[in-house]
């Protein structure tokens, strides 16, 4: 029944980058994907802070699989991430497809780095 | 538009694209899933089932959205369902910023940096060579910019 948990994760997480990224992208003029920026960096802080708690054992299976595998793999996105890069390089933005590849890496890596030593300093 | 006219909330009257998203979110999650029991990769390895099912994704994704904005007038629910559902919930950035920081942190920093370049180059080849056969093959012409 494992893959309940993942079932129901997702299913909490895929809405929720929806209305994440309808909510951001309404609230700038620019041709930036803050919206998928935004659900990238947030789902990979969870999941550095998640990752850190199964580590130090504050965190069992069950809750990866139900918050990492379901609720952070289904908020966070590659394919609309690479879509959304390819658009602003063949629509001539091609400066914005650089810096959205920057900027989705640096805050990703920033924030899984983040949670995860936020969860040892918390738990172990 | 009115400054002081409240913006509508962003679930509203969507219920319909939600419940589309949701259920297609689960599906391309069981899916992931099950990409990492068939293909277990062990700590501190080179995370090839993430990497190829981010890049099998991002293929799909470009196949997709040439059918969708070039092609097909299909229905509304279609690509919430299957773009921002199956193909979100499918692929994962979490995962691979994770992983990434996993490598390094367990001293193997140039595995941690070849998966980053790795992935990121697979991906964005992966969306634009499929976009472009699909187009080939249904003898499109370029989208206009």
């Amino acid at each position: 029944m494992n893959w309940l948990l993942v079932v129901a994760g997702a299913m909490v997480g895929a809405p929720l980058r929806f209305l994440t990224d309808r909510f951001v992208q309404a609230r700038h003029d620019t041709v930036f994907p803050w919206g998928t920026w935004t659900v990238n960096a947030v789902g990979s802080l969870i999941l550095g802070l998640l990752t850190g708690a199964v580590a130090t054992g504050a965190a069992g299976s069950h809750t990866q699989l139900l918050l990492g595998t379901g609720l952070c793999g289904a908020l966070t996105t590659y394919s609309t991430f690479s879509y959304e890069t390819l658009r602003l390089a063949t629509d001539g933005a091609r400066r914005y497809a650089a810096l959205n590849i920057v900027l989705s890496l640096a805050a990703g890596l920033t924030a899984a780095g983040a949670g995860m030593a936020l969860a040892h300093a918390l738990w172990s | 538009m009115d400054e002081r006219a409240p913006r509508p909330l962003p679930w509203q009257g969507e219920w319909p694209v939600i419940g589309a998203v949701a259920v297609g979110g689960a599906l391309g999650a069981t899916a992931r899933y099950a990409a990492g029991l068939l293909w277990p990769t062990p700590e501190a390895a080179f995370p090839w089932t993430t990497l190829v099912v981010n890049v099998v994704g991002c293929a799909l994704m470009g196949i997709l959205m040439v059918l969708i904005t070039e092609v097909w007038t299909g229905h509304r629910l279609l690509r919430p369902f299957l773009g921002t559902g199956i193909l979100g919930g499918f692929t994962t950035f979490s995962t691979y910023a994770v992983d990434i920081g996993r490598l390094a942190a367990a001293g193997r920093l140039p595995l941690a940096l070849a998966y980053l370049a790795g992935t990121l180059l697979a991906a964005l080849s992966a969306v634009a060579l499929a976009g472009a056969t699909t187009r080939a093959l249904l003898g499109l012409r370029r989208r206009p910019a």
